[in-house]
């Protein structure tokens, strides 16, 4: 039973890492295009992504 | 043609536009967003950014494949739209600069229940797994010290994933129940906060009876469907911006001294005088004063073919300018313009149907009492059976936890859901939550003509006819225009790859036609009079050429109907439907795609309130009305339909009333979306008896007490799954199209002309 006491914050933490994860995906966009992604990893010569701070979005 | 104005005879007295309204972007930004609406497939994607990569104002290109847009990153201000525009037309695809920006509220509120459901679903599985290690330990040697740190854990992780994840749920119930009403939210809300209120007491005493894991686990089934309707909704927003028409935000002002200044049109004032150039959308209603010229009024009228107007007469906010620039008096502005006057109309009608109470909350009014009544009768019964108030609280809520609406909650949005991407791969846009439901009632079918039942744009009559040196030559004027029909024989003549032959000073003369001359022969293309030709009035369907003194040759015009109009329209009759078409065009063209189309009841000429009363009488009658229109002059008629759908080439104010939108040049999505409506009905109702049967076996043992926390949970998941999997049936099963009784009925239609023979 003790090794509860370090079993369960780990499956937290490795939890919350998956959490963290989704968030941080979400956040940068990469939910915006689900059907062009698919397309995109069958190129072989995508150019890269415009940088977001490039764009002055007003 | 002295009337005829040219830009190039004023004097400039401001800064002037170099073109159109196409072009005109607003300034001080490097960001240019353009909706592609043709881009489908991978190959698409990569043509469309190579195009734009290679230019060399470009710094960089993005397609975004779902929003059917690319976002160009320029490396200097933009100034203008035109020439990328014009690259990616060459490239094969019709690119719009997207003047407004997304409206980021919906995209905020879609990565917002993503935010959520992430978070719910993270405490699920952790709770859960907290839990079943708990249920094993009834049976096993799990001390009581283990449970309950075990329960506080769960606690810990629970409390703020139901405060965050719950929000939207408890927000809405409490706006409703500020409002005096009932609505599915209210007993999620109450079982949600009443279950972790009741498990952290236990926690807290120490008890067994701890729910924190079917609080959170109903948030996160929840949240699924919610996430899914909003981005579904997000989608259909933006499909409906994309099209949003090519507005003047800017107004040519002829100032006192002759001098132009282009001012906000928010500044137009009645009395001033307006410059409109050519190709320009007129941005107010106004009076012509100087200039001839043609005018594309189908987005108000219907009327396909440009309509020629001159001194004198009146030209409508929103219709297209194709002609020669000219000079107008305002005589209306804002909010007394014709088009805000048509908005006015389709708001009334659209309140008329927001008092449509969608199936869900039916039920909820019924089943959410009931419930409280039970859960509150259970706590009374066994108070008074003297179990003291702990065991009968504990008891109320395991009803109130089995009957939490786990089941019932998903029955309707489950099947909502199937249906809807269902539609979605078909082509069709579902946009209001509850247009499915009433699209399962409609019997009556309604629609618009031009643009709906045909393609809205004319195109060359039986093209084979015409040799490839007629063709080429008329292209080669033609070019220079923006007439319907000019843009027909050049489409023509590009479909056939003809090398069109250049020529200089080509004249365009309003409301008549081109002419120029060519190696000391004069060539002409237009109307029947502009070229001379001794034919009468053919309604102005042909176009004619004549080279020199030739005989001069017919190019016949019309705006062909949906290449699967007739069979649909036979599939939708033979169901049961009863069809009619109201149009604003004139009488003789509608009765001509009457008969084409094989529909027997129609209506020309219908001004937008004439549709809507015409709409108003069929309900009336009982009917429920689907209304399938594109033009502006549909949006009211839309709005009062009892469902309504329009083609993705629509106005964008009258997707905004539709309640589906459709893509693509066929008719056949309407019958899909019939036939996924009533199948998604009859799913709702067999989920609403499965949901009800379970609680109808669940709902006595909780009562009693014999509901442990496992066999809520089992129970629990299993309707779900039950309810789940039954809505799943509807995303391959084979539909067919029935239901309407309306053609049964006898009713012999109001005010209707029917098919006249005509030589």
């Amino acid at each position: 039973m003790t090794a509860l006491t370090w079993l369960v914050p780990i499956a937290l933490m490795l939890g919350g890492f998956g959490l963290a994860a989704f968030l941080w995906s979400l956040k940068s966009g990469q939910f915006e295009d689900l059907e062009g992604a698919g397309w995109r990893a069958l190129d072989d010569e995508t150019a890269p992504r415009p940088d977001r701070r490039q764009a002055d979005r007003s | 043609m002295a009337e005829a104005l040219r830009l190039s005879d004023i004097d400039h007295g401001g800064p002037l536009f170099a073109r159109g309204a196409d072009g005109a972007v607003p300034a001080s930004t490097n960001v240019l967003q353009l909706a592609v609406p043709d881009m489908h497939c991978g190959m698409c994607m990569r043509t469309v950014e190579e195009t734009l990569s290679a230019m060399p104002a470009v710094e960089a290109a993005r397609v975004n494949l779902s929003a059917k847009r690319v976002t160009v990153i320029l490396k200097d201000k933009l100034s203008n739209a035109e020439p990328y525009i014009e690259a990616l037309k060459d490239a094969g695809f019709d690119a719009r600069p997207l003047i407004t920006h997304t409206d980021e509220a919906q995209a905020q509120l879609d990565r917002d229940y993503l935010k959520r459901l992430g978070v719910a679903g993270f405490a699920a599985a952790n709770v859960m797994l907290l839990s079943v290690s708990v249920w094993s330990g009834h049976s096993g040697d799990m001390p009581a010290s283990m449970q309950t740190l075990f329960h506080w854990l769960s606690a810990v992780i629970a409390l703020p994933a139901v405060a965050y994840a719950g929000k939207p749920f408890f927000s809405s119930a409490r706006k409703a129940i500020a409002a005096r009403r009932l609505n599915m939210d209210v007993p999620i809300s109450l079982g949600v906060t009443l279950a972790t209120g009741m498990s952290l007491y236990q926690t807290i005493r120490g008890s067994e009876q701890v729910y924190f894991d079917a609080a959170i686990t109903l948030l996160f089934f929840l949240l699924i469907g919610r996430a899914l309707d909003q981005r579904m909704r997000v989608r259909a927003a933006g499909a409906a911006q994309n099209l949003l028409a090519l507005r003047t935000p800017a107004t040519s002002v002829i100032g006192p001294d002759g001098g132009i200044m282009r001012i906000a049109t928010n500044d137009v004032r009645p009395g001033m005088r307006i410059l409109v150039a050519a190709g320009e959308r007129v941005p107010v209603d106004a009076r012509v004063t100087k200039g001839v010229t043609d005018i594309d009024q189908s987005l108000m009228t219907g009327e396909s073919r440009p309509q020629p107007v001159g001194p004198g007469d009146k030209v409508y906010c929103g219709t297209i300018n194709l002609g020669a620039p000219f000079e107008a008096e305002v005589t209306a502005i804002a909010d007394n313009t014709l088009l805000a006057e048509i908005a006015r109309l389709m708001e009334t009608a659209e309140q008329a149907r927001g008092k449509y109470v969608r199936l869900a909350d039916r039920a909820a009014r019924l089943y959410a009492p009931a419930v409280h009544a039970l859960g509150a009768a259970t706590f009374a019964g066994w108070m008074v059976a003297g179990y003291g108030w702990e065991q009968a609280l504990t008891a109320a809520i395991a009803v109130l936890i089995i009957t939490c609406p786990c089941a019932l909650a998903l029955a309707v949005p489950a099947v909502q859901v199937v249906a809807t991407s269902r539609l979605f791969r078909k082509g069709v846009v579902l946009k209001a939550a509850d247009g499915l439901e009433r699209l399962s009632e409609v019997d009556t079918i309604v629609l618009d003509k031009t643009g709906t039942l045909t393609l809205g744009e004319p195109r060359l009559v039986d093209p084979q006819s015409v040799s490839d040196t007629v063709l080429s030559k008329a292209a080669a004027l033609a070019a220079h225009s923006r007439h319907p029909y000019s843009k027909a024989v050049v489409a023509a003549a590009k479909s056939r790859r003809l090398a069109t032959p250049v020529i200089e000073g080509i004249e365009e003369v309003a409301g008549a036609g081109l002419k120029a001359v060519v190696d000391g022969s004069a060539w002409r293309l237009g109307s029947a009079r502009f070229c001379a030709v001794d034919r009468g009035d053919d309604a102005g369907q042909t176009l004619w050429l004549r080279i020199g003194g030739d005989l001069p040759v017919a190019l016949a015009m019309r705006d062909e109907l949906r290449p699967d109009a007739l069979a649909v329209v036979a599939q939708l009759k033979a169901a049961g439907y009863g069809i009619e078409i109201l149009s604003g065009d004139r009488i003789e063209t509608v009765a001509d795609v009457a008969r084409a189309a094989g529909i027997e009841t129609w209506a020309g000429e219908q001004q937008p309130g004439d549709k809507i009363r015409r709409i108003e009488a069929l309900a009336g009658q009982g009917r429920k009305v689907l209304m399938i229109g594109d033009g502006l002059n549909d949006a009211p008629a839309l709005a009062a339909g009892h469902a309504s759908m329009s083609p993705a080439s629509a106005a964008d104010i009258s997707q905004t009333a539709a309640d589906a939108v459709f893509q693509g040049e066929a008719l056949s999505p309407i019958v899909e979306a019939l036939a996924v409506a009533k199948g998604a009905h009859r799913r709702a109702m067999e989920n609403f008896s499965i949901a009800i049967g379970y609680n109808a076996i669940f709902v006595p043992l909780a009562v009693v007490g014999f509901v442990t926390p496992l066999i809520a949970a089992i129970a629990m998941s299993g309707s779900s799954l039950a309810v789940t999997a039954n809505a799943l049936r509807l995303s391959r099963q084979r539909l067919k199209v029935t239901g309407g009784t309306a053609a049964h009925t006898g009713t012999p239609p109001i005010a209707l002309r029917p098919v006249e023979a005509r030589t």
